[in-house]
């Protein structure tokens, strides 16, 4: 794992944190020793990678190998399933994520999420934007920032007239970017996107892929995906997680490699991956 | 590779594709299902016919008299607008004490309380509760409420055994509906709602007062239409706190003398009715009362509905 060298001295960053400017390289997230159990059984284990400023970090794997779970123990999902348990050490610009003082609230504020399946609150177009902004009571200029996440979003042109419509009357690309719209709409600094396409057609995945290429300049973003090609084409880096078979049947899932996408889909290190990118696996 | 559309193919295809005939066993079954809801509805037509049979006359002779008049001896002049007053009240009361109590109750149980042994063992309960006969909340009434209204220095000139004690009463018989529908519509609300709440950085407290009840609101709402229209034609508890004593109180008092004085409800005027000797109260004036106790819970039903539909549309 190239990842380690780069990052920045904890000492330099410490607990103060002011977000330290080392141009693309700048570490958003330091994961080190990861992993998460679900009641006694390790979902995911030893996972240790860096996501830098600005960069498209790709989670690929078959399915069940912990994707979903790293992500959502990057902005304290994982706390609202009473069950999970998170070890070891997740660094947000060098500050422990699960630290006495972390309040999740606040994390979640930060580190947006997009989820798999396009879940709009069965409210307007408007107040699906304006509910963070609103609870954050951040509400300088509501319009003016419902409009602006919209257009960040590439969505406004489609819902300018119809704002105070339901959100449910929208297609499900167009309801995707909605989410989208809603989770930049609280300024967060980083995008976590849980298979954000999978329930959407080609031609709404392309629009998402290319959004995301747009937004990386403002956000850096995570994005687990199952489609190689996807994480192909849009990441900078891929991690690429497997499945682990214990003595006693159970499955954990573990990272096999971690490095520049580039590399991973043409000069992968370890096996497995190269199986899994040639489609001799899963 | 051209479609194979010879003969003998066609032929094969022809008789894989032949419906099967419908076998013995499948007509009996059917018929039966058919007798089934036949006997069922038949029992309710007859029913109806019955009720409105015996008060056509006092429909087609006193019309809206019968329901603005109060009770009296005589059968010539009784109507059921004691009833009426009563029932509403109570059920004011029911609301006012049910629905916010059981609504939270429901909230905690689902939304705060840790999935533990706990919390399961009550939910467990509740739903025994909801189980338990009506006349045993009429005996807890008559045991506890009553006389804790009394203390409370609200008994009034019935002694406790008021409209206040039988909305109490009542409230704490639908109490554990209210909390089961309530449970119901929040775990109804799909979880992509609670994740993306959470997502953009609201508190526990946000996400359920801002979108979780919002979007189970209707349901509740439904839940709770018909909770109270259980409410309103309730009788058996009321038999026992006191809905008898109202029958010669006339209108026309201030609402804490209604509330804290004798009192009847339109059920217990169709029982107390239906067991008069005089041939009138019985077979004309009680199905009267019961058709406008019908009448009064069709409405209940029918606002339910418009409320489903009317949320459900929006969204
Ligand atoms: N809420 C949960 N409770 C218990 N086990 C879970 C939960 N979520 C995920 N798991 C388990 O954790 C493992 C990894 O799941 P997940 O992170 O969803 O994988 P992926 O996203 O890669 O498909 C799976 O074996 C799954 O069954
Ligand atoms: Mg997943």
């Amino acid at each position: 794992m190239t990842a380690a060298e780069t990052r920045p001295d904890p000492e330099s960053v410490g607990a103060a944190a002011t977000p330290q400017r080392q141009g693309r390289e700048e570490v958003v997230f330091h994961l080190d020793g990861l992993s998460v159990h679900y009641g006694e059984f390790p979902a995911v284990k030893g996972v240790g990678l860096d996501v830098r400023r600005n960069e498209i970090t790709a989670l690929i794997g078959p399915s069940g190998c912990g994707k979903s779970t790293v992500l959502r123990s990057l902005n304290r999902m994982n706390d609202l399933i009473e069950i999970a348990k998170v070890s070891g050490l997740v660094e947000y610009h060098g500050v422990d994520l699960y630290g006495p003082a972390v309040d999740p609230v606040e994390v979640r504020r930060q580190i947006g999420m997009v989820f798999q399946k396009p879940n709009p609150f069965p409210k307007s177009i408007y107040d699906n934007v304006a509910f963070g902004p609103r609870i954050a009571k951040t509400d300088d200029d509501l319009d003016g920032l419902v409009e602006q996440s919209l257009r960040r979003a590439v969505l406004w042109d489609e819902v300018r007239d119809k704002l105070d419509q339901s959100a449910y009357a929208l297609s499900g690309g167009q309801q995707q970017r909605l989410c989208i719209a809603r989770a930049i709409a609280t300024s967060p600094d980083v995008l976590l996107m849980d298979e954000p396409c999978s329930a959407l057609d080609p031609i709404a995945t392309l629009r998402i892929e290319e959004l995301m290429v747009e937004l990386k300049s403002d956000y850096s973003i995570v994005i687990v995906t199952h489609n190689m090609q996807q994480a192909a084409r849009v990441s900078d880096r891929t991690a690429f997680f497997t499945v682990d078979e214990s003595v006693t049947g159970h499955r954990t899932g573990i990272l096999v490699e971690f490095d520049q996408t580039g590399k991973i889909f043409t000069n992968p290190s370890n096996p497995k991956t190269e199986d899994y990118i040639t489609g001799r696996f899963g | 590779m051209t479609a194979d559309t010879t003969t003998p193919t066609r032929i094969a295809v022809a008789a894989k594709l032949q419906g099967r005939r419908v076998g013995w066993g499948e007509s009996a079954f059917q018929l039966a299902t058919l007798i089934g809801l036949l006997l069922s509805l038949g029992v309710l037509v007859a029913l109806l016919a019955d009720i409105v049979a015996g008060a056509w006359s006092v429909v087609t002779t006193r019309g809206a008299d019968f329901v603005s008049t109060p009770i009296s001896l005589s059968a010539d002049t009784a109507g059921v607008l004691n009833g009426i007053i009563g029932s509403v009240l109570l059920t004011i009361v029911v609301a006012v004490v049910a629905i916010p109590l059981g609504i939270a109750a429901a909230v905690y149980l689902e939304e705060y309380a840790a999935d533990t042994r706990p919390t399961r063992f009550i939910q467990t309960n509740v739903r025994n509760l909801a189980g338990v006969p009506s006349i045993v909340y009429g005996l807890l009434g008559l045991g506890v409420i009553v006389r804790l209204v009394t203390a409370l220095g609200a008994g009034g000139s019935a002694n406790g055994r008021n409209i206040i004690a039988g909305g109490l009463t009542l409230a704490v018989l639908v109490l554990p509906i209210v909390v089961i529908t309530t449970s119901e519509a929040l775990r109804a609300v799909p979880a992509g709602i609670r994740e993306a709440a959470y997502g953009v950085g609201a508190t526990q407290w946000e996400v359920t007062r801002h979108q979780v009840l919002p979007a189970a609101l209707p349901a509740i709402l439904t839940g709770t239409v018909l909770t109270l229209a259980r409410a309103f034609g309730e009788t058996a508890p009321l038999l026992l706190v006191g809905a008898a004593t109202g029958f010669f109180a006339t209108g026309g008092q201030g609402l804490m003398e209604q509330l804290s004085g004798t009192y009847t409800a339109l059920p217990v005027v169709v029982y107390s009715w239906s067991r008069q000797p005089d041939g009138a109260f019985r077979d004309e004036l009680a199905p009267a009362a019961i058709l406008v106790l019908l009448v009064l819970l069709l409405a209940a039903n029918a606002a339910a509905i418009i409320i489903r539909n009317r949320s459900e549309r929006k969204w």
